[in-house]
């Protein structure tokens, strides 16, 4: 049982505030993504629970036992350094073996574990070499295998696919995911791709300034998402907003528009949709096409509404051309709200 | 200008200078040790050998050196460590320690006379404390190991320092991100400095031993100071042969025997602090 608590963990340092009172658990065997933008504080949570940072305040507690005040070696963790920290004087045989080494265990037993964990990160060529002799993408993978091998409860990784080919991450997330399911670990997974985000995590954690923003399954961010910020950071391109003004009994005028939305008393709203949530219509929102991009099965539109910039996702059988007047509507049920002052979704 | 040239008469003052200054005066002393009124021969190379003074003066440079260099290696590794731990006072610390540097080696030697001599410092306070009821001469012919141990700890005190000072710029350059990933790794502090420490700094390690070796065997005006003849090596030796005896020919071949010997030491050290290819940091 390896579940991850953190509790009002925060960190400064002078007077920076890296984090602030960040509360999270983590479900034994889960794969948790940290995801935020650069300089949120995703490297500094994951240091705080390895141990290498201490937190201004708070607690951290793995399988039911805090272990804050624990030396790294002792909170049964392994991690994947942002850097990599491929120790450069020993090969990679012994680069992965290190831990293995440091728990003393026979040579048998660190051989076949190194055997086994270079063959799924596919370096199994690599092993007599040194981290001098070795490609970014191929020394990411060292530091990847040496955590591995570790076969620990918890597995911390700071970005371990970022320097991979496109093809390559492909084939290592679907890898690296099975691996981690299959030896029951914890993980948590940080990294700033959201594709990467999506496609790995069973929660996913959106960090904003020393923040969790929310905390949910990745269909859950992606369709509801709770702040204006995970609304604008996740989806390619993220979501559209327009400023609503209300008309009395749930109803809200959007550029033109009168809509359904939520009953409350604010005296203004963010609306928020997906760009591939808009649909053309007979009657709606009017949009004066400025770009057209072909994505393949859909064309991207960066369209001009009332004055501020809107894309929709339309399919590609449509013909829109530069200047083209468009009238779209929202899909049914796909129209989100923010408060504006508070940035977090009405309902 | 052709860049393929340009290197080459960019280093051609200082070669020149060198040549003048360092390779032809070579050539003079070496032409000298192999020489004799007769022409080539290496009557100068066996008449210091012979010489019942040069095994006693080979012995003690050498043992001097097994006895200095290897604590002051692990010492300097000490001090370096705990300089590099320090937060505040780093510079302090460091600019204190590494004062010894700045003094000349026989002047070290007549601080540390002063403090063995008979009426020296460590005279006074043995009287001073009843130890002993009058000051008596540590450093005569009946106390060998005293004067040994005056010696070794005149170069110990003078000379860690400039180890100190290359194995602190080497441990420096160690990113801090290695020693987190071996702690992460279940390494524990010593297991860090055996582990990870030595082996990345093999190339300070390498610089600092060689440089230290070619002076212990160089060592003389300590040795001058505090043994004066009672502890013979080679450096006093040849010393003696230039000055005392005006041997010329006898001086040059006991200075090319001590580049030798400092030759084969540098090229054992090398060889046994190598970095392996593609293994540097
Ligand atoms: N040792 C430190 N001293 C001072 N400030 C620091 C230190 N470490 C991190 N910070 C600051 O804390 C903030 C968060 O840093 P962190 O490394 O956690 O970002 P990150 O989310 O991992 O970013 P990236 O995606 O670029 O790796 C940054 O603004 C950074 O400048
Ligand atoms: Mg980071």
């Amino acid at each position: 049982m390896a579940e991850i608590q953190i509790k009002n963990v925060a960190k400064s340092f002078g007077a920076y505030q890296a984090l602030n009172d960040i509360n999270l658990t983590i479900a034994d065997q889960e794969f948790m993504v940290l995801l935020g933008a650069s300089g949120c504080g995703k490297s500094t949570l994951l240091r705080i629970i390895a141990g290498l940072e201490t937190a201004t305040s708070g607690e951290v507690w793995i399988g039911g036992r805090r272990i804050d005040h624990l030396s790294p070696k002792d909170r049964g963790i392994a991690m994947v350094f942002q850097n990599y920290a491929v120790f450069p004087h020993l090969t990679v045989f012994e680069n992965i073996g290190f831990g293995l080494r440091m728990q003393k265990l026979p040579n048998d037993e660190v051989t076949r574990r190194v055997e086994r964990v270079a063959g799924l990160m596919h370096i199994e060529m690599l092993l007599k070499r040194y981290s001098g002799e070795l490609s970014g993408g191929q020394r990411q993978r060292v530091a990847v295998a040496r955590a591995l091998a570790m076969e620990p409860d918890v597995i911390l990784m700071d970005e371990p696919l970022s320097n991979l080919d496109a093809l390559l991450r492909m084939e290592m997330r679907a890898e690296l995911k099975g691996v981690l399911a299959e030896s029951k670990t914890t993980a948590i997974y940080v990294t700033h791709d959201q594709v990467e985000a999506m496609s790995m995590a069973d929660r996913i954690s959106v960090m904003h300034e020393g923040n969790i923003v929310q905390a949910a399954s990745p269909i859950e961010v992606y369709r509801n998402p709770a702040a204006e910020f995970v609304a604008s950071f996740i989806g390619n391109p993220p979501m559209n907003f327009l400023p609503a003004n209300p008309q009395g009994g749930g109803k809200w005028s959007v550029a033109g528009q009168t809509w359904d939305g939520p009953a409350t008393e604010k005296p203004l709203l963010q609306f928020a949709i997906r760009p591939e949530d808009m649909m053309q219509t007979e009657e709606g929102l009017t949009a004066i096409a400025k770009v057209v991009e072909p994505l393949g099965a859909h064309i991207l539109v960066t369209c001009d509404v009332a004055g501020s910039q809107f894309r929709v996702i339309l399919d590609s059988e449509m013909s829109v051309r530069p200047g083209q007047k468009l009238t779209l509507s929202p899909q049914p049920g796909r129209a989100r709200w923010f408060d504006p002052e508070t940035t977090l979704a009405v309902a | 200008m052709n860049p393929r040239i340009l290197p080459y008469v960019l280093i051609l003052p200082v070669t020149v200078f060198l040549c003048m200054f360092f390779l032809y005066p070579f050539v003079l002393v070496a032409q000298q040790a192999f020489s004799t009124e007769t022409g080539f021969s290496l009557d100068n190379f066996r008449e210091v050998v012979d010489y019942w003074r040069f095994p006693i003066s080979l012995q003690n440079t050498l043992l001097l050196a097994a006895a200095v260099v290897p604590f002051q290696v692990g010492l300097a590794l000490l001090m370096a460590t705990m300089v590099n731990r320090m937060k505040r006072g780093r510079d302090m610390i460091l600019y204190i320690w590494t004062i010894p540097l700045g003094i000349s080696d026989l002047a070290a030697g007549i601080i540390w006379l002063a403090i063995f001599d008979q009426s020296g410092f460590l005279n006074s306070m043995m009287n001073g404390l009843g130890v002993i009821d009058q000051p008596v001469n540590l450093l005569s012919y009946q106390n060998p190991g005293m004067v040994f141990l005056a010696i070794a700890l005149a170069e110990i005190w003078r000379a860690t320092a400039i180890m100190l000072v290359i194995l602190v710029a080497g441990i420096g350059l160690i990113p801090k991100e290695y020693y987190e990933a071996a702690e992460v790794f279940g390494a524990s502090p010593w297991k860090r400095f055996s582990r990870i420490t030595l082996p990345l700094l093999r190339p300070s390690l390498q610089t600092a031993l060689v440089l230290r070796v070619i002076l212990a065997f160089e060592i003389f005006a300590v040795v001058a100071a505090l043994g004066g003849t009672l502890f013979p090596v080679l450096m006093g030796e040849t010393y003696a042969y230039q000055f005392d005896l005006r041997n010329g020919g006898a001086a040059a071949a006991m200075a090319l025997i001590i580049l030798a010997i400092s030759i084969g030491f540098t090229l054992i050290i090398l060889r046994a602090l190598r970095v392996p290819k593609g293994a540097s940091i």
